[in-house]
């Protein structure tokens, strides 16, 4: 039976490993993560799961040894933050390279410097094009659902991929919250075992992982990654189907809130969209056409899905929790703007917010969706990149 | 004690064709450590020349199960596949008995890889590391590392007008293993190839961690002729250079002592790398090196109890 629980982002990520019992989990503790280690490490300590937990000296070793854990055919995770993420960012692309379907709740911190504890999205907007998935969270239910749903998708033979599940640091990983736990033996067999087609400890068919590609196979091989991207999307869906008939809860690409008759759309990922909700509904009853589109695989992109939602409204923001530096705009809204290219041209924007676990508030966000409206009715977009709340 | 006839009817579990260079080590050294393996055995091997020349796509050199992923983690990486072992022998998942064995060469060892070694030495798995020491960063075209030898000219430390080659000695790392307190820590050298395979019998046969530093000379880097590897390899042990001795469950033995303590100026000499401490004015490097390398054997003696 699914039971009903007041619990943080990183207790009930700690509950879906539990879970998901993994065979090898090779952790580090990093605030704002390192909860979800201790929990875990009591969870071993008094037996409530089989693991093999490797306390590893670092996120380099804690991702190497994940990799070599799931080389060698065990359900391998891992979890870590910001510099623990940037430590491990040689090793992400290795884990995706060799096809290994590792599991990683990321719980999203500032990266220095100046150093800072505390939430946005530069940590695993820096992994994004490292050929990991990433699943991003609104809350603890959706930190949970996700995790479960992608120890499927990783192991979906059609897309042997690692899988990062994203969510905000302290705002979701310390924050109480409502939230709804499977029963422990739904979630078992939910997941299923996992069936490698190669592993090390097959010792009577050895294989070599990791081998020298030059310049005769590299590219084929890079190409054979690209190609798996292509079947994540269709992968997440069916995975979602499925969860919705064991959980009652249902999830897309992307959650569509009041979008479809909207004219003016923010698109934003994580925590900040359950304050944008509000502020919809809102401006809603004040009689404005807001809506808005909550991201949650931004890796790989579904364009053409994004493209399809966001078609024909007058005015696009996107919010990014991330800057890309590049002095053109944060990385969702870099992704969204080049997908919208080819349809009829709504005018689009870039808020950067939150930097640092910067509060973003209601005002602010309503703010937003009033400066679309501006450039609907003028056509006229005078600050395509805004930096949000900072004192300039 | 491996008895060569036994020998030369196993398998060799790195097979011919790999790129290694002509009179390189590094190959023998895993053929035999491999010699020693009785179980199916899982090999991690960090980035390297062991690496390059073995698993060039669509080859392979091996014949049992091999991952390579980075450079300073080959401990770390083996560590994991050591976990799943164990986790999923518990679940009944697997029920044979499996060994587990990561290479380095001295780059991927004593210097980017030493935190990942220390950590899982520390951490008690159950695997053998085994460290060929080349005493440079020769994959990439001789570089000092911190196992090259003071003295020793390489690309990061060549031999100029004002410096003569590597200003520092090198970092004692089999002492640095053995202050980890696992059951086994030895140090070898192919030329004695009975002394060696016997060592990673032994550091197979323990529970826990084992570490085994061997000397794998590089005839570019250190600049000698293919033909003449075993007997540099020799003259490292005659000159005690490179002692042979092991620290088992903490009790260091001298496994190897010459019958006479040659000076190291002869050994030096045979090598390239070393050719500039012969020109005038540099004679006191070469007497530094030997009064280091005495100090380094009496100190060792002294700790076995053999002095």
């Amino acid at each position: 039976m699914s039971k009903r629980v007041a619990i943080t982002g990183n207790e009930a990520v700690a509950q879906a490993m539990r879970q998901i019992n993994p065979d090898v989990v090779a952790a580090y503790p990093i605030t704002p993560q390192t909860e979800i280690v201790q929990i875990f490490s009591t969870f071993v300590a008094d037996g409530d799961v089989d693991t093999e937990f490797v306390t590893v000296e670092s996120e380099h070793s804690a991702m190497s040894a994940t990799i070599g854990a799931s080389a060698a055919g065990a359900r391998a995770m891992t979890a870590t933050s910001s510099q623990g993420l940037a430590l491990m960012w040689e090793m992400l692309y290795i884990a995706a390279g060799l096809r290994l379907p590792i599991v990683a709740p990321v719980v999203n911190r500032a990266l220095s410097a100046p150093i800072n504890i505390h939430c946005d999205h530069s940590d695993t907007m820096g992994a994004r094009d490292s050929g990991w998935i990433q699943l991003y969270s609104e809350n603890a239910q959706e930190a949970y659902d996700n995790l479960i749903q992608a120890v499927r998708i990783a192991e979906h033979a059609d897309v042997q991929l690692p899988v990062m599940v994203c969510m905000d640091g302290f705002i979701v990983s310390h924050g109480m919250e409502n939230a709804e736990l499977l029963d422990d033996d739904m979630v078992r067999s939910f997941i299923g075992q996992r069936t490698p087609k190669h592993s090390l400890l097959d010792v009577d068919r050895p294989a070599t992982f990791g081998a020298l590609d030059f310049a005769d196979w590299y590219f084929e091989h890079r190409r054979q990654l690209a190609e798996a991207q292509t079947h994540v999307k269709g992968v997440v869906l069916d995975v979602a189907k499925e969860f919705a008939k064991v959980s009652g809860r249902s999830y897309d690409l992307f959650e569509a809130y009041r979008l479809d008759d909207a004219e003016l759309a923010v698109v934003v990922l994580n925590s900040a969209a359950g304050t944008a909700k509000e502020v919809v509904d809102d401006l809603r009853d004040k009689g404005m056409k807001a809506g808005l589109l909550k991201i949650r695989l931004f890796r790989p992109f579904p364009h053409e899905e994004i493209v399809a939602a966001l078609a024909g409204k007058k005015a696009i923001a996107v919010l990014d929790r991330a800057d890309g530096l590049s002095t053109m705009g944060g990385p969702v809204f870099v992704d969204v703007r080049s997908a919208m290219y080819d349809a009829p041209g709504p005018k689009m924007v870039n808020y950067i917010y939150g930097l640092g676990g910067r509060d973003i508030d209601t005002e602010q966000i309503a703010g937003v969706y009033w400066d679309l409206a501006r450039i609907a009715e003028t056509g006229k977009v005078t600050s395509p990149v805004t930096y949000l709340g900072v004192r300039e | 004690m491996a008895n060569l006839r036994d020998l030369t009817k196993k398998e060799e579990l790195l097979c011919g064709g790999h790129r290694a260079c002509a009179g390189c080590a590094a190959p023998i050294a895993v053929r035999q450590a491999l010699k020693a393996v009785d179980t199916p055995v899982v090999v991690g091997c960090a980035t390297g020349c062991l690496e390059v020349t073995t698993t060039i796509y669509p080859f392979t050199s091996w014949r049992v199960p091999f991952i390579h992923s980075a450079f300073e983690n080959s401990a770390a990486t083996i560590s994991g596949v050591e976990a799943a072992y164990r986790a999923l022998k518990k679940k009944g998942k697997i029920t044979r008995d499996i060994q587990f064995i990561a290479f380095g060469g001295d780059g991927g060892t004593y210097d980017i890889g030493f935190q990942s070694l220390s950590g899982a030495m520390e951490r008690g798995h159950d695997m053998v590391y085994i460290c060929y020491d080349n005493e440079a960063y020769m994959n990439t075209g001789i570089q000092r590392s911190s196992a090259t030898p003071k003295g020793a000219s390489t690309t990061t430390s060549p031999a100029g007008k004002v410096i003569p080659g590597k200003v520092q000695f090198r970092k004692d790392l089999t002492a640095v293993m053995a202050a980890h307190n696992i059951p086994y820590v030895a140090q070898a050298v192919p030329s004695h190839w009975n002394d060696f395979i016997t060592k990673v019998q032994k550091a197979l046969a323990v529970k826990g961690p084992a570490f085994i530093n061997v000397l794998a000379p590089c005839r570019l880097g250190w600049q000698f002729d293919p033909a003449e590897t075993i007997d540099i390899m020799r003259g490292a042990v005659e000159t005690c250079f490179w002692p042979l001795y092991e620290v088992e469950n903490g009790v260091w033995r001298v496994t190897h002592k010459p019958r006479e303590k040659k000076p190291v100026r002869g050994w030096l000499e045979k090598q390239g790398r070393f050719r500039h401490l012969f020109r005038p004015g540099n004679e006191h490097i070469i007497e530094e090196i030997q009064a280091d390398i005495d100090r380094n054997w009496e100190a060792l003696l002294a700790r076995a109890g053999a002095a």
